[in-house]
Parts: C-alpha cells; structure tokens; sequence
C-alpha cells in the first residue's frame, strides 16, 4: 500500500507466554501458568488474584470472581438478570443455538456474556460491568449489548462512573447481524453517559478482540489494560493468515497499545483495584 | 450445578419460544417490525436465493463506488487524506451535487483490475481511512451538507500496521461521530457490507440495501471456518446467518431495499445508477423536513433499540 510503513517498533518483550495463537493448539490443564509451568491449586490462584506468584502471568478471571477482586464486599447489586438470548435467526451450525445457550449458562451459571450491576469501589459508588470469556467466548449479542447500553443509562441516572472489564472474542456469530447492531448500540449509551455527565472507565482483560474493541471498550474516558492481554480489533491468526507477514512478538498485546497509544495503562491485577478507586474518586470531584 | 437446577434451566429454556419477545428499549414503534420477524415463514428466500446474493455482492463486474459517483453526481471533488498521517485509497470521500443540491460523500472503494485491487486493498480500509471518513462527515456537519456514505468492504483491512494505528478504536468513533451529526445521512450498502468495516460508516438516518447487497457480522468463510471448522462450509454458513437484504430488513436493521436491473447491478451500471439515484433523492427529501435535533434523536433510538431478547 502506497505510503504504508509498517510502523513496527522493535522492542524485547517478556509477555511472549500471552501469545494468545498459541493457546489453541493443546491446551494444558487451566491451572498451569502458560508462562512458566507452574501448576497451582484453584483456591492458591484465586488468593493471589490469578496471577502465577512466580512469574506473573494473569490467568483469565471469570465475571463473578471479578466482581468480588474489585467490588467492596458484598456491595454488588446485580441489574437486568432477566435479559436472555433469544434465537431471531434460528440459527444452527453443529448445534441450535438455543442448545448453546443453554449449555453455556449450565456450564457458567450465568445468563450471558456480561455481569451488570451497582456496586462501590473502596467507597466509591459506581456501575460495574464484567465480561465472562467461558460464556460462548464472551461473545456480544443482544443481551450483552443491552445489558451494558442499560448500565450505562443508569450510571447516567447518576452523573455516575460506569466501569467495564471486557473479555471477549467479538460479536456473536449466532446472532448474525443483530449482533453487529450491538456495536453502535452501546456506541450510542456510551454517547448518552457522556452527555449527562458520566464516565466510562474502560478496563480491557484478555482478550479483548472484535465488536468488543471497535465499540465500548474503545470509547472509554480512561482505557486500562491488564499486563500480557490481547487487546486487537483482528486476532493474531486473521491477521497472519492475511498479511502472511511474521507478526511481532507483542503483537496486539496490552504494552504495545500501550505503546501505539490505544490504551493509558497497563496496570497489574494487584493495582487494579487501587487504580479504579483513584479514579472514581477523581471523576466523583467534580465541580 | 444439581440436577434439580439443571433440569429447572433446560425447562426455562424449552419455554424460550412461548416467552414474549421484548425490544431492546422500551419503543413500541419498533413492535410492528418485530412483529413481521416472529411472522416469518421457512418459504421465504431460500438458500439458494441467499447465497446467489453473496455471489452477486461480490461480483467484480459490479458497480463500486465511484462508478456510482460518476453516473449519480452532477460535480464531484474528491477529498484526499486523513489530515494526520496518509491517504487511504479503500475509501473515498468528497464532495458532490445531487439534484441541485451539495452533498457529502464517503464510500469504500474496491479495484476491478489486479493493479487497481492491490491499490485499493480490496476496499479493505485501514484506521486512516475512518479517520478521512471522519473528518469527512466534520466537514458536512459544518455547513449542512447531508452524508451519503456507500458501503462495500469485504471487512476492516487486519493488518499489522492497521492494529498498531487502531482499527478498533477508529472503527468506534466514527460510529460514534456518525451517530451525533445532526446532519440528514443515509448508507446505501451497494455489495458486501462487511461487519466492523461496514458499519463504521453505516450508522446513518434511513439504512438501505441494494437488492443483491449482503451485510453481516462475519464473512460466510469466517463463520464457516469457526463453527463448521471448515470454510468450504461457508454456504451452509451464509443460509443461517442470512446476509441478504430481505432478512436484514425483516430483522428491522435496514430500512429499505433499493432495487437493481434485471439479473443485478453489473448487467448494467446505467440502470443499477439510476435507480439508486432515485432512492437517495427521495430519502434526502423526506429527511430534508425532519428537524435536525429530531434526526439525532432518532437516529440513537433506532439504533439503541437494536436488537432481540427475552425476560425470563
């Protein structure tokens, strides 16, 4: 392409563990860190957030487990529980769609994508929304567009702060164009928090690709991103399998959005906490 | 999770189907739409009818963009750049006049020979080119000039370069722009209206189709080779996620069907120009009397009621 560098910075990285086209081939058992062997027991990985205390990698964190991490103890309010998939193409591949839903939320015990609700962060009153990659690859449909789009109108209720934490693999295929719809649906509600005075304090989490990443997670007033995570519009295979170029080690890795200037932070699981209370107490100072 | 909870969800869940379909706000003007969606019957367009659309979206003989412009526009000067960093050639922009009026214009663009495909990235944008779409759709909000954007990408270029300068983010705010102008736009996808790609610039006042276009979340190969594991699938794919502009307007995304001349529009550009011209006219007329604050309105509710779901 005429006039295109490639833009490429040459620079060593130590998150190459993240490199998310190597996690589909065999897959080791969830509990070994992927960055340096380490096996753990499950309530080992949970008291240490889920990131391996020997090297660092973060693991991914389902919705809930999320919520509790960063929510004041017992402050989270769940909001628009009642919203499900509906199947408005009867769509079918190996599966209904139906059936998947139905396994998914047997598999997670949640009703989609997303987990919304109030909640306070050290003290601070805010909005909170958490993606949930084990629900169908934390997909957006309708239900995660409507359910994030109505967070955002209730923060704005407020004049109030609504924190998203994204991990997702994109619009959901199984609700053909619809899900697409999802991206300026939430487009818009992020539009409508910022007209009556809210804010959206965007974190990304691995991985955050797709729909995902070309609507909300992009919008926020302040983006973070979570050390190693994936956060790209394509996914490394597309890309590769497009451009047959040998990708960059780091390539669509939190620390190089960090470096191409798509995301403020990379902040550690530890610090996460502790970030988002600084910030809502900055966003709450307002005149 | 006990067998009692199981078996109480897998019977919440066989009631799906019996359960009242809510819209995604609380309009109910959008009920009468939904309402020919749950009516839908299997016999309306058959496989073989969808997948003919995505063989005919793609045909390279037919019109692109600038075929259009040349047979629609009375004027046309094209605007170059991003103003930041370069000019992408998968997307044009400009200005034009249409039936004694100024317009602005934003189109993905395809090649049809192989020099003129590389040149044009296969109408595959990079973030710079949401960012002329950009600064294109400023400049219209500036004096008035309504936005006609044509969509026909097979997708967002997924490129190393395209990620390190922000595709994603690009593709969000030019929504997000896109959906505050107070300007009349309408989007015409005239062949393949590629997910991410397409509807960065597609978020417009009145949606239409042409008759042969295709819009969807993902290429059939794509899907096919995700779900069926298996991109030769990619016609099974397309007959269950229904990219054709009859279902898309069922499903209420679109808000009309432009039609093309017998057998499609590259059997004859004149004609696919003409009544496309048409369309446009008309629906510039018919937003030319909505006030302008009232077309934003509107324009956020149509699409922040998008969607399908239950309460269960």
């Amino acid at each position: 392409m005429p006039g295109m560098s490639s833009g490429h910075i040459d620079v060593s990285i130590e998150h190459k563990r993240a490199d998310p086209a190597q996690q589909d081939g065999e897959r080791e058992h969830p509990n070994t860190c992927p960055g340096c062997g380490s096996h753990y027991r499950d309530d080992e990985l949970a008291q240490h957030l889920r990131v391996c205390p020997h090297c660092g990698h973060h693991f991914p964190v389902r919705a809930p487990e999320r919520i509790e991490q960063l929510a004041d103890h017992g402050s989270f309010e769940e909001e628009d529980a009642e919203l499900r998939s509906a199947d408005p193409l009867d769509f079918f591949d190996l599966k209904p769609y139906t059936e998947r839903l139905a396994q998914a939320e047997m598999d997670t015990g949640l009703g989609d994508a997303i987990l919304t609700g109030k909640a306070s962060i050290d003290g601070n009153a805010c909005r909170l929304a958490a993606m949930d990659f084990s629900f169908l690859g934390g997909s957006m449909g309708s239900v995660v567009g409507e359910r994030f789009a109505r967070a955002c109108e209730r923060a704005a209720e407020d004049q109030g702060v609504l924190v998203s934490i994204s991990a997702s693999g994109g619009a959901r295929m199984q609700e053909g164009i619809l899900a697409l719809m999802q991206l300026p649906k939430t487009v818009v509600a992020v539009g409508d928090l910022h007209d009556a005075g809210g804010a959206l304090l965007s974190v990304l989490a691995h991985p955050t690709t797709g729909g995902v990443t070309a609507s909300f997670a992009s919008l926020g007033d302040v983006i973070l991103a979570e050390p190693g995570a994936l956060t790209s519009f394509a996914g490394p295979r597309v890309v590769a399998q497009t451009t047959r170029e040998k990708l960059p080690d780091d390539f669509g890795l939190a620390e190089s959005n960090l470096r191409f200037g798509h995301v403020d932070a990379v902040v550690p699981r530890p610090e996460l906490r502790p970030t988002l209370a600084r910030l809502l107490r900055l966003f709450g100072a307002r005149g | 999770m006990t067998q009692e909870a199981e078996l109480g969800l897998r019977d919440r869940l066989a009631q799906l189907s019996g359960v009242k379909l809510l819209r995604g706000t609380k309009l109910s003007a959008e009920l009468e739409r939904l309402q020919r969606q749950l009516e839908r019957l299997r016999e309306d367009t058959s496989d073989e009818e969808i997948w003919r659309s995505v063989e005919l979206a793609r045909n390279e003989k037919r019109p692109y963009t600038l075929d259009y412009v040349e047979r629609i526009l009375d004027d046309w000067f094209e605007l170059h750049g991003d103003r930041g960093r370069m000019d992408d050639p998968a997307i044009v922009a400009g200005l034009g006049s249409l039936d004694g009026r100024t317009i602005a214009l934003v189109g993905h663009q395809k090649g049809r020979d192989i020099a003129q495909r590389g040149y044009r990235n296969f109408g595959m944008a990079y973030p710079e080119g949401y960012r002329k779409a950009m600064r294109t759709m400023e400049l219209a909000e500036r004096h008035g000039f309504p936005l006609v954007t044509f969509v026909d990408t097979p997708g967002a270029y997924p490129g190393i370069a395209a990620e390190q300068h922000g595709q994603g983010g690009a593709i969000a705010r030019s929504q997000a722009l896109m959906l505050r102008l107070v300007t009349p736009t309408v989007a015409v996808v005239i062949g393949e209206g590629g997910s991410g790609g397409a509807i960065a610039i597609a978020v417009a006042d009145r949606v239409l189709m042409q008759e042969n276009a295709i819009y969807s979340v993902i290429s059939p190969e794509g899907c096919a080779s995700i779900l069926w594991r298996d991109a030769a699938q990619a016609k099974k794919a397309a007959s269950a996620f229904k990219p054709d502009a009859a279902h898309c307007l069922e499903l209420g995304v679109i808000d009309g069907i432009v039609p093309e001349p017998e057998g499609g529009a590259h059997e004859s550009h004149d004609a696919a120009a003409v009544l496309l011209r048409e369309a446009l006219v008309a629906h510039l007329d018919e937003l030319a009397d909505v006030p302008s604050d009232e077309l934003r309105r509107r324009r956020r509710e149509k699409f922040r009621s998008m969607g399908v779901l239950v309460s269960v």
